[in-house]
């Protein structure tokens, strides 16, 4: 029999997110799914590098710290726990959470989820989304992940596993997927899979529609931020859902909270790609039917596309990147001189040399006309470049400063890293082929 | 009188690749209609012309109500590959709202 109702939680809306809000939703929420999303664009392309140092790796580094909080819990509240912390490594996951609840005597069944991985698939004449121009214009290919939908989860779900492992899925596919399972929502059914999504959308990034990314004191106030809960929705077979969160946490869930998520990062309103669906956002409602208790719903859908895009991962060079601070008179004039000889010193062999002075001009190029300078300056450069050595030049000449720049620079920092470009390309649905395989673990007999 | 935008609405940046996405709602329903009609797509595209190199497209959302502006190549080749301090350019919400109308 199909479902009429369910609550589904999100538990984590990147990979460091805080640990303790789901331990919370877990133990108090009374949910009946529990989703962990916690891989951001870049995350796969870095856990794929990982993955060729040690083959056992590859999957999310907080895979332990969280699995082992959560799993006691949820295997006793009969939660079922989906999670894309398999990362470039599902399989190796699903042994890993295999070994822990064995660890822990729970009895539990998990489940993997592979098919993202399509590097073998790629071609460098494939055009990229970003600049229309091909693949191979960009560096050596570390990884190409297809965001893969909800329907790639089915059967896992149909398995009955507990724990359900994947690597790159669409955010909020992760949270359709248990509606289109429970409620038997069929995979033409485009105006459900449009307000599930809508739902998914609305929680993947956990905390940011429960009062986080959202306070300015005295205009937007949230109380009790440093406990922010995160959210759950209930939602019905019709795909309506209420979003709320667990008494007592801090946060809150206002028609204004929900509002903010529901646009976050969505570069279409009227057509919003998934591998589901494509949603038209135009119809949604949004109305507070109780204490941080807000209900959406009425999204409108289309037929998926037939492709499914592609996040590819490339090797971009190296950055570097140093800072000085300068306080009190002239503060600007002083940090302005050190960046003058920083300009003359490395810019004819760093061509992308960038030059910020935090407190002024950083975040944005420009102050739009505030008037009075701060009474500090943080001097800021940063450089992209081919070497290792080109990067490490920057923070070196910012450090000279010290005893050969302008007056009273102080507080130097540097840092070099090797970056990991993300491009995207498209890839039609039949070349990508999803796979689900289960790992038992039995209770051990000495836990009984 | 002129106000900033940020004594009438609230904003929410989000990033994807290159472009920034900034939502703007205001504080209340009755001043959509002010705000659609003097925050356009140029307009804002002339307010972030430090940031925003690529064009900007303006979508209505009358039941939110909302304006959401899709800004092309605003975040320097985006999070991935940029220089700057605020890859995601999560702080260019409040960009938006220094602008007067």
């Amino acid at each position: 029999m199909p479902r009429r109702h369910l609550r589904i939680g999100a538990g984590a809306g990147f990979q460091g997110d805080r640990l303790e809000p789901a331990v919370v939703l877990a133990s108090q929420g009374e949910l009946d799914y529990l989703v962990l999303e916690c891989l951001a664009e870049r995350t796969v392309a870095l856990a794929q590098r990982e993955r060729l140092r040690d083959p056992s790796a590859g999957f999310d580094p907080l895979l332990e710290t969280r699995m082992e909080a959560l799993l006691p819990i949820v295997a006793r509240n009969r939660v079922r726990l989906i999670t894309n912390m398999g990362a470039a490594n599902p399989r190796g996951a699903g042994r890993r959470v295999a070994e822990i609840a064995r660890r822990l005597g729970l009895g539990i069944r998990v489940a993997v989820v592979t098919g993202d991985d399509v590097s073998a698939r790629i071609r460098h004449d494939m055009t990229t989304l970003e600049s229309g121009r091909p693949l191979r214009d960009y560096g050596e290919i570390v990884s190409a992940n297809a965001y893969l939908g909800a329907d790639a989860l089915q059967p896992a779900l149909a398995r009955a596993a507990d724990v359900i492992i994947t690597g790159r899925v669409a955010d909020a596919s992760l949270f359709l997927a248990p509606m289109v399972y429970e409620f038997g929502w069929k995979p033409d059914d485009w105006d459900h899979l449009a307000r599930g999504t809508v739902i998914g959308h609305l929680l993947e990034c956990a905390g940011q529609v429960s009062g986080g990314y959202f306070a300015d004191p005295g205009l937007k106030d949230v109380p009790d931020l440093a406990h922010l809960g995160f959210p759950f929705a209930d939602v019905d077979s019709d795909g309506f859902g209420v979003i709320s969160k667990v008494p007592g946490t801090g946060g809150a869930v206002s028609v204004r909270t929900v509002k903010e998520q529901l646009l976050y990062e969505v570069t279409d309103p009227t057509g919003y790609i998934t591998p589901d669906v494509v949603a038209d956002f135009r119809s949604v409602r949004i109305a507070e039917v109780g204490k941080d208790r807000v209900a959406v719903g009425g999204a409108t859908g289309q037929p998926r596309t037939e492709t499914l895009k592609v996040s590819v991962g490339y090797h971009a060079g190296w950055i570097g990147e140093g800072e000085m601070s300068y306080a009190g008179a002239n503060a600007r004039g002083r940090a302005l001189l050190a960046a003058e000889v920083l300009q003359e010193r490395l810019g004819a062999d760093i061509p992308s040399l960038r030059i910020d002075l935090i407190g002024i001009d950083a975040a944005h190029h420009t102050s739009f006309g505030y008037p009075h300078d701060p009474y500090e300056v943080r001097l800021r450069v940063a450089g992209r470049t081919e070497t290792r050595d080109h990067a490490e030049r920057i923070g070196w000449e910012v450090e000279a400063l010290a005893t050969n720049g302008p007056a009273g620079g102080g507080g130097f920092w540097r840092h070099v890293s090797d970056r990991i470009g993300i491009v995207s390309t498209l890839i039609p649905r039949t070349e990508v082929l999803t796979a689900a395989a289960t790992v038992e673990a039995r209770r051990e007999a000495k836990a009984r | 009188m002129k106000r900033k935008l940020a004594s009438l609405a609230h904003c929410r940046a989000g990033d994807k690749g290159d472009t920034l996405v900034l939502s703007l709602f205001p504080f209340r329903d009755d001043d959509f209609p002010m705000l659609a009609e003097k925050v356009t797509a140029d307009a804002v595209r002339a307010h972030l012309a430090h940031v925003v190199k690529g064009a900007v497209l303006r979508y209505e959302l009358p039941n939110l109500p909302a304006l959401q502006f899709v800004c092309e190549h605003a975040l320097e080749t985006g999070v991935t590959t940029s220089l700057a301090l605020d890859p995601h350019g999560k702080t260019l919400g409040y960009a938006l709202l220094e602008m007067e109308i």
